[in-house]
């Protein structure tokens, strides 16, 4: 299954947020979007995710959704969005409960993702005993039990501190080896982006337009070796960045 | 200060206080006490009897009562009341309170009314409760049902407004449908703010209680409360007292528990 965005416009109220938005999302790569903060990253995601209507354009999927698919596009948040009333393992049977399911088949799914995801020891802990990096991999957990065609990620390692940032990158990094996945990851951290992307989409300062999609054509897997090759696309992802960067930090914020 | 060997001085502590530590004994101490000295008060002739009789007065009273079996008729027909009207004022109140919380024209409907009707000592609707349900049970179930309906629709509705938004996004992003996460987002969600309401309602509810069976009823803890202060005994009206303050700690004492059962994925 594979996405387009087709002319997408977006705003709220007078505030123009994204214009003119025409991209490709393929099938098994991750696309990085990286911009400017307020430049539109999360709208985007959530008109991808069908959380909000766009004013104008489209997002099309063409394609089937891989079979056994139970929610094609799924989100992991920023905020991890657990539920604090539920264990880890209740978490990840909250999205397969509505389902039709059999007691047996959801204690299948949910013990086979806690595996995966290396999370069988935590099970029954609640989210409030996790640190940040852990209460992420349930989020993680979770969204792989809906086995998604797409993983919409909005800025998923940004409230970690940079250790748990590094690991849980790592850990993406393995499972994008292992089970090939299509994502959508939003971040404003170009190293993020480098390290995950097989194309970076760069926005302008809002309103939100593409101003150019990089290439990063070696394999995720290789990437820890080659860090000077790595390096040389932040620095040209930090100068295209920079200036909108910098304007946009001079903006008011409800100018 | 003490000046040390390497001339440094230890930086003086300063974070202490503004955090009350538990002290188990002091309380039942001080009950103990005031107990103690009103006793000696009276033994003494300090405190004259027609004023205050002595606790062990109070004590015989409730003896009496436990004795000839009245206790139980009384506390009977009083928590009959209590729990009927407690319960369904509460079922009500949450019904409505997810009603307003859910949808836009209840809210729009209902939120004023509750608003209006809130703040109205209820006890002052109980003449008007006896004219319509009659001077029997009927008023003064539905005077108790009243009086915890609205602040269980407050602290409900309230509850729900302020369920994590983020959590709701997240239980549609992941297609469940509609009952699921009224169900399973939003009714836990919602719990912290709905079950201090408990608290509140049901110091209301034996308000309430104990003014009802103030009018007509033959049996109740207000009622012997009342019969106690028309004939001037005061020992069988201090343990009508006791009774309600015994009852009122053992609300509490439920609500508390159902509360650490139901929040016990809080810190
Ligand atoms: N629900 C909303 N209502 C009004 N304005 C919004 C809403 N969501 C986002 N915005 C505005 O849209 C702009 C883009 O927001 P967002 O997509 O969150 O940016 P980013 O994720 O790139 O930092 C911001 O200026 C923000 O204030
Ligand atoms: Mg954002």
């Amino acid at each position: 299954m594979e996405l387009r965005l087709a002319g997408l416009h977006h705003g709220y109220g007078d505030i123009e947020v994204l214009r003119g938005i025409d991209l490709d999302f393929p099938a098994g790569r991750i696309v990085c979007v990286v911009g400017p903060s307020g430049c539109g990253k999360s709208t985007m995601l959530r008109l991808i995710g069908g959380l909000e209507r766009p004013e104008r354009g489209e997002v099309v999927q063409t394609g089937e959704p891989p079979p056994g698919c139970l929610n094609p596009l799924t989100y992991i948040f920023q905020d991890f969005a657990l539920l604090p009333w539920r264990t880890v393992e209740g978490n990840v049977r909250l999205v397969l409960e509505d389902h039709g399911f059999g007691r047996a088949e959801i204690a299948g799914i949910v013990d086979d993702v806690l595996t995966r995801t290396r999370l069988s020891e935590f099970r029954a802990a609640f989210p409030r005993q996790l640190s940040g990096g852990m209460k992420q991999r349930v989020a993680v957990a979770r969204a792989l039990a809906v086995s998604p065609a797409f993983l919409l990620m909005d800025e998923p390692l940004s409230a970690l501190d940079a250790q748990t940032r590094e690991l849980l990158l790592d850990d993406l990094v393995d499972l994008w080896a292992r089970e090939r996945f299509s994502a959508v990851y939003v971040t404003h951290n170009l190293r993020e982006a480098v390290r995950l992307g097989h194309r970076v989409v760069v926005l302008s300062r809002r309103p939100g337009t593409v101003r150019e999609v990089l290439k990063i054509d070696l394999p995720l897997d290789a990437r820890a070796a080659h860090a000077g090759e790595l390096e040389t696309h932040r620095s040209r992802l930090w100068r295209l960045l920079r200036d909108e960067a910098q304007a946009a930090d001079l903006e008011l914020v409800d100018g | 200060m003490a000046e040390r060997g390497d001339g440094g001085r230890p930086v003086a502590f300063r974070g202490g206080g503004f955090s009350p530590r538990p002290l188990g004994i002091v309380g039942p101490l001080v009950f103990l006490a005031v107990i103690a000295v009103w006793e000696a008060g009276c033994r003494a002739g300090l405190i004259p009897p027609l004023v205050l009789p002595a606790p062990s007065e109070a004590l015989a009273a409730l003896a009496h009562l436990v004795e000839t079996g009245l206790l139980w008729q009384h506390l009977g027909a009083s928590l009959q009341r209590l729990v009927l009207g407690w319960t369904c004022g509460t079922l009500l109140g949450i019904a409505v309170g997810f009603s307003i919380g859910l949808f836009s024209l209840a809210r729009a409907g209902l939120a004023p009314v509750v608003a209006a009707i809130f703040p109205i000592p209820k006890i002052a609707l109980l003449p008007l409760f006896v004219v319509w349900f009659g001077i029997g049970e009927g008023s003064k179930v539905a005077t108790i049902l009243f009086g915890t309906f609205f602040p269980t629709v407050v602290a409900t509705y309230g509850g729900v407004d302020n369920v994590d938004r983020s959590l709701i996004r997240m239980g549609q992003s992941f297609g469940l449908s509609w009952l699921s996460i009224v169900r399973k987002i939003i009714l836990p969600g919602a719990l912290p703010a709905i079950l201090p309401g408990f608290r509140i309602s049901a110091a209301i509810a034996i308000v309430l209680l104990v003014a009802a069976e103030m009018i007509g009823a033959e049996f109740g803890v207000g009622a012997y409360i009342l019969l106690a202060g028309s004939l001037m005994a005061l020992d069988e009206l201090l343990a009508g007292v006791a009774i309600l303050s015994v009852m009122g700690l053992t609300v509490n004492w439920l609500i508390a528990r159902t509360e650490r059962f139901l929040l016990r994925w809080r810190t």
